[in-house]
């Protein structure tokens, strides 16, 4: 057992837990925060990405004591207040979704895919977009809508960058 | 996954003293590998020694003629590091191909290296760039750090804590991904170094990654992709698996060879 404090969703928290639990089932059954899906606990399907320091990581691939003074998002995080978050409503408007069991996982991919491209300066084109999505599996869509809802959200993330500036 | 206990090592002779004292001690750092290993009791350490914030294992640096790698980095940094992309390219591209993005944002070098998987790409890349592997209490030239599938030439308690690449004239990486996994089916790694060439294989080996010598010589005479041609990849110790036969991965080994000289230029 240790005990472990972190931030989750801009909260601080602060649990003892058996040095075997995952981030996944933390999040879930500690924090009872359970938008972060497991889905294939293989390490495959993506369905578990959370945003720790800035960066997706699998949750299912993580031992939450190891993040210790980390900082972590999860999709339950990502709305300010009642607004949604831009790339949500592109999951929306482009139907991005059915079950929506990948979903979680494809949101919180989307905003890491279009962060890290709009800071390395280089255009998000559709090959992109496939290409950075290898890591999350979805069983409904065929993936389409998904890449529609994400490249939409590039529009309008970086818009609202640049008016911020 | 098994109980466990969790130490967050402060210095690499603490992580080495802590191992030394544990009944079954196992280094993590990315985790990418081990802790999945874990969930599937395949593996059932009964401590864990973080490794992965420790100050002695970050960085990327030019010394010399050499570019030299922390084991710690993640494969995500390696692969967007000026460093890196300037003066081995095809190091930033390998390790951009890791995996997904998710693992890339964990995985390291060093845990790659440590690990050797058979099918795993920093491999072909250590052992074609002829990189020393630098540990906590020496030096290890990668011809003898590889000692077949999953083993390596390191002591049970002996930490990685950096990789040197000399700098080639020219290098490229090939690799024909599992389309499920994404690791190598077969991806082959040719440099030329100093005049010498090096042609590393992973994915294909029974005993993990090894160097092809009818290729490295028929590159030596004439660097085309036509000269791959005229050599004979044997089936011998090559991997049969659901994925693809020993003659499959032949097949494959000539193919990315071929791809890899072009990209070399």
């Amino acid at each position: 057992m240790s005990r472990v404090k972190l931030t989750v969703n801009g909260q601080t928290v602060s649990r003892e837990v058996p040095d075997n639990t995952l981030l996944s089932q933390f999040l879930r059954e500690d924090l009872r925060l359970t938008g972060t899906h497991v889905g294939c606990d293989t390490s495959q399907c993506g369905a578990c990405l959370v945003h720790v320091d800035g960066r997706a990581i699998k949750a299912c691939t993580t031992l939450a004591v190891s993040l210790d003074g980390a900082d972590v998002t999860t999709i339950e995080g990502v709305a300010n207040g009642d607004d949604l978050h831009p790339m949500q409503t592109a999951f929306n408007t482009y139907h991005g979704l059915q079950c929506g069991f990948c979903t979680p996982g494809m949101v919180m991919a989307g905003i890491d895919i279009v962060t890290r491209y709009q800071a390395m300066g280089q255009p998000l084109t559709e090959a992109a977009i496939r290409e950075e999505l290898e890591g999350n599996l979805c069983r409904c869509t065929g993936y389409h809508n998904i890449v529609k809802a994400i490249a939409d959200a590039a529009q309008t993330m970086s818009g609202a960058a640049k008016a911020a500036q | 996954m098994y109980v466990l206990k969790y130490h967050k090592a402060t210095s690499i002779a603490d992580a080495v003293a802590v191992l030394g004292d544990a009944e079954d001690g196992k280094v993590i750092a990315g985790g990418q590998t081990l802790v999945p290993t874990m969930k599937q009791h395949l593996a059932a350490p009964s401590d864990l020694i973080d490794i992965r914030a420790l100050a002695e294992l970050q960085g990327v640096c030019i010394k010399g003629d050499a570019l030299v790698v922390g084991a710690a980095t993640r494969h995500a940094d390696v692969a967007l590091h000026t460093d890196v992309q300037t003066h081995i390219p095809a190091l930033a591209r390998l390790a951009g191909g890791i995996g997904d993005p998710a693992v890339r944002a964990m995985g390291t070098i060093g845990g790659s290296l440590a690990n050797n998987d058979p099918s795993a790409c920093y491999p072909a890349a250590a052992l074609a760039l002829n990189a020393t592997i630098i540990t906590d209490r020496r030096e290890v030239d990668a011809d003898a750090f590889f000692a077949g599938m999953f083993a390596t030439d390191l002591d049970e308690d002996e930490i990685i804590t950096s990789v040197r690449f000399p700098i080639p004239e020219k290098a490229a990486y090939a690799k024909f991904p599992n389309p499920a996994s994404r690791y190598a089916m077969v991806g082959v790694f040719v440099a030329v170094l100093d005049g010498d060439v090096r042609v590393a294989v992973t994915g294909a080996g029974e005993d993990g990654v090894f160097r092809h010598k009818g290729l490295e010589a028929a590159l030596a005479a004439r660097f085309t992709s036509d000269a791959v041609d005229g050599v004979d990849v044997s089936e011998e110790e090559l991997m049969s698996d659901l994925h693809g036969s020993a003659a499959y991965r032949a097949q494959l080994i000539k193919v990315m060879a071929k791809r890899a000289v072009i990209a070399a230029g």
